[in-house]
């Protein structure tokens, strides 16, 4: 990746994450952490929304599958070997996506965006109904697994240090694999279908694989996103399916703004930062715990005002400084 | 399961479908003749149960109660309601990306949620139904069936007649229609379309809100209870054919059926039931069982 004055304040951020556990406070080393796997969510979706151009609004399922595979086989007596949980949670939530995929990119539209809510919305209900994950009390996942080659244990995830650099590292292979995706043939197809569809399939690329195809690369890394806060939190219920996560989720990466990586990393950020805010009982008191009421107002204020989030910020001002 | 048993279920399975119908056409009109996906539209219902629990009370303080008192006064705030909220910050998402439609609508839910919270609490509230409706109808030798939800089918059945008539019989219907076919060429015959969406908007809004007036009786009123029947409402709209009132009337009794007798056969599985469903819809029919325009 080229290093130029745009990719600088990321760079400072990685810096900055880097050497955050040796200042901060653990409570807001937890925050960085949480901050970091939203950051692989948004980017996960923004691959989709951003790249694709396709508004999927049933994301958090993927996440939650992750999720729920890492806690339901993680043994209760010791930690689960690594090489078993991430592949398993890539496949569950990569195989839900390729059925999901194959039926809603059928539709296109409005159709899409409800297609992919009901079907998050059955996750949801499987979860949440029947026994197989503790249905609405959610389970308990014990012991962080270990990364380990033979007797050799290589990471052993139960040490906070070690579990806050693991998720950097993961953070930051996410945000590598999407750019050198994004420069691929493949983006730049996926480019093409966003801008003009019609015209790809006129230029001879079969579309529905390509978005297929895209549907389930940002389904799998949804997935790890989830695995990952499954193993921060050591618990999981259904409410990480819930639609209320989707919301989330997109509105990160319009808060940071679309069409970038950079965007969804900042969007995370700056949505933990809102919650935090609305949520501090030091600041509104009593009021906090109606946080969703200005964060409500703020989500539409946002998206009137700066639809091109974060990012666009410079350019709008730049904009309206010239007319 | 015996006939009488039989019975009950189907006429429990039509008394919510056509419930969901209220609440799915409302949402399935703004769609289709405004472009609109509107997340808020759960929240009208939510809006209506608890407008029964909260206006009953003083509609019997001022004028001595009754139940269509109550009613129609719920009706009259929320056209005015949807009349405003069309006004004041609909009639800005038409020109916008459906994205962004998406998360200003998400914004409101919360707003209106927390709007519910901060004036009525979070605590779960039954709401009575009128005395002269809250017997039950002898149904075989053994079983009955509450008046009341017989009642809730028959005012279903009337709106969605009254529905028909207007949409197909009157002016306004007319205009309607070709708005949803050819918005530019509705307007440049001379109708003034941007009172149409208004009354569109503020009819969708009344038909939610009375869906969840007659409704709270039954289901009571709590929390949330906007969220899951919003998304009951696009599963319905998603099978039905975006835009066509007569394909979701068939989809939400479809929906209704398979809800109903899914809860007795497999009650393990019900809540899955409907999206498999749509999926099975989706495979056959991608764009909708009826598709406008």
């Amino acid at each position: 990746m080229k290093i130029d004055a745009r990719s600088l304040p990321l760079l400072m951020l990685l810096v900055l994450a880097a050497a955050f556990p040796w200042f901060g406070e653990k409570y807001y080393v937890d925050l960085v952490i949480k901050v970091m796997i939203l950051s692989v969510f948004a980017l996960s979706l923004e691959l989709l929304v951003g790249q694709t151009g396709l508004v999927s609004f049933g994301h958090a399922a993927f996440f939650g599958i992750g999720a729920y595979v890492a806690a339901l086989l993680s043994p209760q007596t010791g930690p689960a070997s690594f090489w078993i949980l991430l592949p398993a949670a890539l496949a569950a939530s990569g195989i839900y996506a390729l059925a999901v995929g194959a039926l809603s990119l059928r539709t296109r539209g409005i159709y899409f965006i409800m297609v992919t809510l009901a079907f998050a919305q059955m996750a949801y209900y499987v979860f949440h109904d029947t026994r197989v994950g503790g249905g609405s009390d959610g389970i308990y996942l014990y012991f962080r697994p270990k990364i380990a080659i033979g007797e050799v244990t290589l990471l052993d995830l139960g040490s906070p240090i070690v579990f806050y650099f693991f998720i950097l590292v993961a953070l930051v292979l996410t945000f590598l694999l999407l750019a050198s995706l994004q420069r691929s043939r493949f983006g730049r197809a996926l480019a093409g279908i966003r801008v003009n569809e019609q015209r790809m399939r006129a230029a001879g690329f079969a579309t529905y694989p390509y978005k297929l195809a895209a549907f389930v690369i940002a389904a799998m890394l949804a997935g790890v996103a989830g695995f990952l806060y499954a193993l921060k939190d050591g618990y999981v219920n259904p409410e990480i399916l819930s639609w209320h996560q989707s919301g989330a989720v997109l509105l990160m990466i319009i808060l940071g703004g679309i069409g970038s990586l950079r965007g969804a990393v900042f969007g995370a950020i700056a949505f933990v930062a809102l919650q935090e805010f609305y949520q501090s009982q030091a600041i509104f008191g009593s009021f906090a715990k109606h946080w969703q009421l200005p964060l409500g107002l703020t989500i539409i204020a946002f998206v009137a005002l700066m639809p091109q989030g974060l990012i666009g910020l410079s350019t709008q001002l730049r904009r309206r400084a010239a007319a | 399961m015996d006939l009488a048993t039989f019975l009950i279920q189907c006429l429990n399975a039509v008394q919510y479908g056509l419930l969901l119908f209220l609440v799915a056409s409302g949402l399935t009109l703004i769609f289709g003749i405004m472009g609109v996906i509107n997340l808020a539209h759960g929240s009208f219902y939510m809006i209506g149960a608890y407008m029964a629990y909260a206006l009953a009370p003083l509609v019997g303080a001022t004028v001595g109660g009754g139940f269509f008192t109550t009613l129609a006064l719920g009706l009259l705030l929320s056209i005015a309601f949807g009349y405003l909220l069309e006004w004041g910050f609909f009639s800005f998402l038409y020109e916008r990306e459906h994205l962004q439609q998406v998360l200003m609508t998400y914004g409101l839910i919360l707003v209106f949620e927390e709007l519910r919270s901060i004036l009525v609490g979070d605590d779960v509230h039954g709401v009575a139904a009128p005395d002269w409706l809250s017997g039950s109808v002898p149904l075989g030798d053994v079983m009955t069936y509450p008046t009341y939800r017989l009642f809730i089918s028959a005012v279903c059945i009337a709106v969605a007649l009254g529905l028909y008539i207007v949409l197909a019989r009157t002016r306004l219907g007319m205009m309607i229609r070709a708005g949803a076919s050819n918005r530019e060429m509705v307007q440049a015959m001379g109708v003034n379309i941007k009172f149409l969406y208004r009354v569109v908007f503020a009819f969708g809004v009344a038909l939610a809100v009375l869906a969840g007036m007659i409704a709270a009786p039954v289901s009571s009123v709590y929390p949330n209870m906007g969220g899951q029947v919003l998304i009951i409402s696009f599963v319905v709209v998603v099978i039905g054919g975006i835009g066509s009132v007569r394909g979701a009337l068939l989809a939400s009794l479809l929906v209704g059926l398979v809800d109903t007798f899914g809860k007795v056969f497999f009650p393990e599985a019900a809540g899955v039931l409907v999206y498999l469903l749509m999926a099975i819809i989706l495979l056959w029919k991608p764009e909708g069982l009826f598709r406008q325009g």
